[in-house]
């Protein structure tokens, strides 16, 4: 059973609806016995990061969540979700993040060439970074996923997996130990998608 | 970089989808889950749907088929028709929409933009506007193209982009049904003034029509047809490779 963390933002019901679809048990929950009893954590997210870190922070259940990563539990963050497993986010200010990953979440607009429209939203292809995820065991370099973002996360470079190109190299996905983060947003990128999901759900063995 | 998007439009009423040729002597063409799941396997990058009900009985019976549709599609999903409050946004975003168009409710409550996306983000707030010429001038249409509202096209997105407006479809009616292609003019005058995605429509007839589009206005980020896929006359995957075949980026 995976565990999808609800802080109170975003809309889940996607997320939920395609994990159901390839016929994983999900549970969205705040509760720490439920979260325990998962075999896979995911941290969804959209808005702003001081809002949401904020939020997240109310819940009391970072050391948890930590905790629990620490024992060996997947756990997948997704879009705003990914950039709060970063160090800090400068986004309204600095923001101390869950420092799952080592870097730091910024503005992509001082460093877009002119004309580039902020926020990166749409299809944007794969560009994998050193060795293949695990998460991208079923697709291939080059398929193209859906993303909505305006700040992206600069993390140590043995850190990123993927990369996609708008005018400069955004960070796509992200990977610490049984940490793993995607920018885009995978319940929203079509059966590549849900490939990535079905290969997150699949680390460690089980559901 | 980003690829350019092609995006099915279903209109819905009372529970089927529909099209009008220049929005009369609407036609039912197919079931909208059957549909939408359809368009989703097959190269759509995108789905609008469209409520055209006027009946509460309608209205809540399309929040039905749309979380039926949420179910089963991911890809993005936008959805317009009968938004004129803060709360319809709530309302179509609880049951899996991504992104909600606005258009009529948005003329008679400008300030409705602006507090969608500060409660949403911009990118989740899409004008829709409807734009016809009237004595060689733009001119805003309201209620499905029937009244024109005396507003100029330019000024009216301008004003929405600069409330939170974060996607602008644009309509031309006068080439809407007309298939002889997208309005290329009107477009290139709304392509200058925003710095927002702009998803033309009204006036596919065939591929090239695609490819004359974005060949010619690259700030147009996607194309917006209903019956010439509905009906088969243009395949997706088909219109895709063309595209792609011209130079044009693609999700293939």
């Amino acid at each position: 059973m995976v565990a999808i963390i609800d802080y109170g933002v975003g809309n889940l019901f996607s997320l939920k609806s395609s994990l159901s679809y390839i016929g994983v048990d999900a549970v969205v929950t705040n509760d720490p016995e439920v979260i325990k009893s998962a075999s896979h954590i995911i941290l969804p997210g959209v808005g702003a990061f001081p809002d949401a870190a904020a939020k997240l922070k109310a819940t009391g259940l970072i050391d948890f969540i930590k905790a629990e990563v620490k024992a060996g539990k997947p756990l997948l963050g997704i879009c705003l979700g990914m950039q709060m497993l970063c160090s800090k986010s400068y986004e309204y200010g600095e923001c101390e993040g869950l420092d799952f990953v080592p870097g730091e979440v910024v503005d992509m607009t001082p460093e877009l060439p002119e004309g580039l429209k902020v926020p990166h939203i749409g299809w944007n292809a794969l560009k994998f970074e050193g060795k293949k995820s695990e998460l991208y065991k079923y697709i291939n370099e080059g398929d193209c996923v859906y993303f909505v973002h305006s700040f992206y996360a600069k993390a140590d470079k043995g850190c990123i997996t993927a990369t996609t190109e708008y005018g400069i190299e955004l960070t796509a996905s992200i990977e610490n130990g049984n940490v793993y983060g995607t920018q885009f947003h995978p319940e929203k990128s079509g059966k590549v998608g849900l490939n990535i999901l079905r290969a997150f759900c699949e680390i460690g063995g089980k559901v | 970089m980003i690829t350019k998007r092609i995006i099915p439009c279903l209109d819905v009423k009372n529970g089927r989808v529909v099209k009008g040729i220049n929005f009369e002597g609407l036609g039912d063409v197919n079931d909208p889950v059957t549909l939408g799941r359809y368009y989703s396997d097959n190269g759509a990058d995108e789905l609008v749907f469209y409520d055209i009900t006027a009946s509460a009985e309608g209205r809540a019976l399309f929040t039905d088929i749309l979380t039926e549709v949420a179910r089963t599609i991911f890809i993005p999903l936008t959805v317009g028709g009968g938004i004129n409050e803060v709360s319809d946004f709530e309302r179509v975003l609880s049951c899996g929409a991504d992104k909600v168009s606005v258009n009529s409710g948005a003329i008679r409550n400008p300030a409705l933009i602006g507090d969608a996306a500060k409660r949403y983000g911009d990118q989740c707030v899409v004008i829709s506007i409807d734009a016809k010429r009237v004595d060689g001038v733009f001119r805003v249409f309201a209620k499905g193209g029937r009244e024109n509202t005396g507003m100029e096209l330019i000024e009216w997105v301008k004003r929405c982009v600069g409330s939170g407006a974060g996607e602008v479809v644009l309509n031309s009616i006068d080439t809407d049904g007309v298939k002889k292609g997208f309005d290329l003019e009107m477009l290139e005058a709304v392509c200058n003034v925003v710095n927002v995605p702009v998803i033309a429509s009204g006036g596919a007839g065939c591929k090239e029509d695609f490819v004359t589009l974005f060949k010619n206005l690259p700030k147009v980020d996607a194309g917006l047809a209903a019956s010439i896929f509905h009906f088969g006359e243009v395949a997706i995957p088909d219109l895709k490779k063309d595209l792609a075949a011209n130079g044009i980026t693609m999700r293939l």
